[in-house]
């Protein structure tokens, strides 16, 4: 392989010895913490040190029986829901439409719609902030679900851009030649083709809205606050075992739409071999 | 004959095409439109609204409209003269009845410490509207700082409608009695420290993640995909994971009973607990662990397009190694490197959750007070201000960003 037949001189060998001993330590610093907490939320203890002194669900089962953090978790999901939906519809008619589009300004257009992603978190708040004030949007599931979409539709645009990319056009012109209207060849031939894209788009836009905590501290009353707001109070306040339950249950949320994404790339890549072959 | 009729032919279709050009032009146009106007309302207009915050300057005019009118041809060199001191305490008793006279008293307040006191004061002072002619006698009775120029000075200087006083107050710059731009006092000039301080942060963590993150990109970039693609898994994790609960591990981890301290105790490397997290330490650790990925993607994404055939061929040509590395493949990644560093850097000087929760006083970063004196200390023009301009810095720098990814993948470095 092309990575040892290079290996030839000592001073190579301890070079790369060196990177994969560098890059050990770095996937232990990545990976580490996010394990670390992890058995700390099964504790029987009430400290979050090791080593545990036992085994016990009574930090989970103190999460579910809290009204506090399932009222939290069904927020997130209320809005992360409601943002992808929104996110799906804007950003999948964009990027349809910025494929076509050649003008002069794409570029820039291109870049305003991306810019959410880029500025800061607490520009956008503070602007949303004292934008949606006078109009009654703060403090509003309504205002919080259009901020996340506006920040959440940059990744739509960009995964269903770059599978549109990859789409042959003549599919779409095949289809009107043999009779089929716009509707029809949209939703008989291109979505299909853009499926994964449009999943992956799905999977993102949840993401950022499931994990989106400055827009919230600013924007949501008591009764809006998700499950990140209730995670940075915790946090802030003092740290129960309960927020580690939390914590696990956020990252198995995260690891199930990592692990979707990556059985949707997969599919993507497994389908363009085939046709290849 | 036939090639005339042949080129009258063709205008028609040429011109049906090009007709039909511009109706799929019109369709693409009409697609975007939905997420144009969405955006407008939910992203470019709050931001414009938050800019134009920073320079308005509406209520002292709307608390004090005569003395501002009063005060309008006043030269600035002497004391105003009597109608403006009459104008001020009409003012001043319709403010009172009206329960505006804090609006005013806390904009004012900003220019000249001690404005609030001398103006409710004054306020409560003020049993009705004086004999005529006896307004600046009577002002002068109730507070002393009526006889200063200065005092009037700052009513004029905050007349508005449109004002630079909070950009300026963002950059520790104010104006003087005579209107000249100067240093802030002392106290209150804290805001280029704060800049400079988010940018060093900032710049640490860029180089701690280029450092950190070489060696890994170029190691999942030289490795067979099947392994690379298992690896990969240790980057878009933590990638995936929410930030909360990132920052919550640093301070499980770190904290002085923390899992590190206990560990080190235990091994006897220490006696006592460090002090790792709540300090600068702690925020640089946090902050290179959340932003690593978005350095590791981009440099993995330009390693892995350099052919390997290019070290071959300088190895053939004698080249040793370490010179074929730093004459042929360093050279290549210089890009990812730069849409890397810039991408972690423009992410980073943005920061508030992560330095709020595991910062100490002296670790805020510019969003921590953007957000203070937006949602505690209400000085929304200063907030808009100090956002105004971390967010030019972000533009310039997604400029630079822009250009440096041209011609790469728009997505490179985003979630992908």
């Amino acid at each position: 392989m092309s990575y040892n037949s290079s290996l030839r001189t000592p001073s190579q060998r301890i070079a790369w010895t060196a990177t994969i001993a560098i890059s050990t330590l770095v996937f232990i610093f990545l990976i580490a913490p996010i394990l670390a907490i992890m058995p700390l939320s099964f504790s029987s203890g009430s400290y979050l040190t090791y080593p545990l002194p036992g085994f016990s669900l009574r930090w989970y089962d103190d999460f579910i029986t809290s009204p506090r953090w399932m009222n939290s978790l069904k927020n997130s999901m209320i809005i992360g829901v409601a943002a992808t939906l929104l996110s799906m519809v804007l950003g999948t008619s964009a990027a349809l439409g910025l494929a076509q589009w050649k003008g002069r300004f794409k570029p820039l257009v291109l870049a305003f719609v991306l810019s959410p992603v880029v500025v800061p978190g607490v520009i956008t708040a503070v602007g949303l902030y004292f934008f949606f004030a006078p109009i009654g949007l703060t403090g509003s599931y309504l205002g919080l679900i259009l901020a996340h979409t506006a920040l959440a539709t940059p990744f739509v645009v960009i995964t269903v851009g770059a599978t549109l990319q990859s789409f042959d056009t003549n599919l779409a012109r095949a289809a009107a030649s043999l009779g089929a209207s716009p509707l029809q060849a949209f939703r008989r031939v291109i979505l299909p083709l853009i499926l994964p894209g449009l999943a992956s788009g799905a999977l993102f836009a949840f993401a950022t809205s499931f994990d989106e905590v400055v827009i919230v501290l600013f924007m949501a009353g008591p009764e809006q606050r998700t499950l990140p707001r209730e995670m940075f109070s915790g946090i802030r306040e003092n740290i129960s075992p309960t927020i580690t339950a939390a914590a696990v249950i956020l990252t198995t949320v995260s690891v199930i739409l990592l692990a979707t994404l990556e059985a949707l790339r997969r599919r993507n890549e497994r389908l363009k071999g085939g046709g290849g072959g | 004959m036939t090639a005339a009729s042949l080129t009258e032919a063709e205008v028609p279709l040429k011109r049906r095409l090009r007709r039909a050009e511009r109706a799929r032009q019109l369709k693409a146009l009409a697609l975007v439109a939905p997420l144009l106007v969405f955006l407008l309302f939910t992203f470019a207009g709050p931001i414009a609204g938050m800019l134009w915050r920073a320079v308005d300057d509406r209520e002292v005019r709307q608390v004090l409209p005569q003395t501002i009118a009063a005060l309008a041809d006043w030269d600035g060199k002497d004391l105003p003269d009597e109608k403006a001191f009459a104008a001020l305490t009409s003012d001043v008793l319709a403010a009172r009845a009206a329960g505006t006279i804090a609006i005013a008293a806390k904009r004012l307040n900003y220019a000249q410490n001690g404005f609030r006191t001398i103006l409710t004061g004054t306020a409560r002072n003020l049993k009705a509207v004086p004999e005529p002619g006896t307004a600046k006698e009577t002002l002068g009775k109730i507070n002393p700082a009526w006889r200063e120029r200065a005092t009037w000075m700052t009513i004029k200087n905050a007349s508005g409608p449109v004002t630079g006083f909070y950009l300026l107050a963002a950059l520790d710059l104010t104006r003087n009695a005579d209107g000249a731009i100067v240093a802030a006092p002392p106290d209150q000039a804290i805001y280029r420290d704060i800049f400079a301080r988010t940018f060093l942060i900032s710049l640490g963590v860029t180089a701690l993640c280029l450092i950190l993150g070489f060696p890994v990109a170029y190691l999942l970039a030289t490795l067979p995909p099947g392994r690379s693609n298992l690896l990969m898994i240790f980057v878009l994790l933590p990638f995936w994971t929410s930030l909360l609960v990132r920052t919550c591990a640093w301070i499980v981890l770190l904290q002085s009973k923390g899992v590190v301290n206990d560990s080190l105790h235990w091994l006897g490397i220490i006696d006592g607990p460090l002090r790792l997290i709540y300090n600068r330490f702690g925020v640089c650790v946090a902050m290179t662990h959340v932003l690593l990925p978005f350095m590791i993607l981009p440099l993995y994404s330009s390693m892995k397009a350099i052919s390997p055939a290019y070290m071959r061929a300088a190895a053939s040509l004698g080249a040793p190694p370490l010179t074929a590395f730093l004459r042929i493949y360093l050279p290549q990644t210089l890009p990812g490197i730069g849409a890397g560093s810039l991408l972690v850097f423009i992410l980073a000087i943005g920061y508030y959750i992560t330095p709020a929760l595991v910062g100490g006083a002296a670790d805020q970063m510019i969003s921590y007070f953007i957000a203070l004196y937006t949602t505690e200390t209400a000085n929304w023009g200063l907030a808009s201000a100090l956002g105004a301009v971390l967010l030019l810095a972000t533009v310039l720098l997604a400029l630079v960003y822009g250009k440096l990814v041209q011609g790469q993948q728009v997505t490179g470095g985003m979630k992908n």
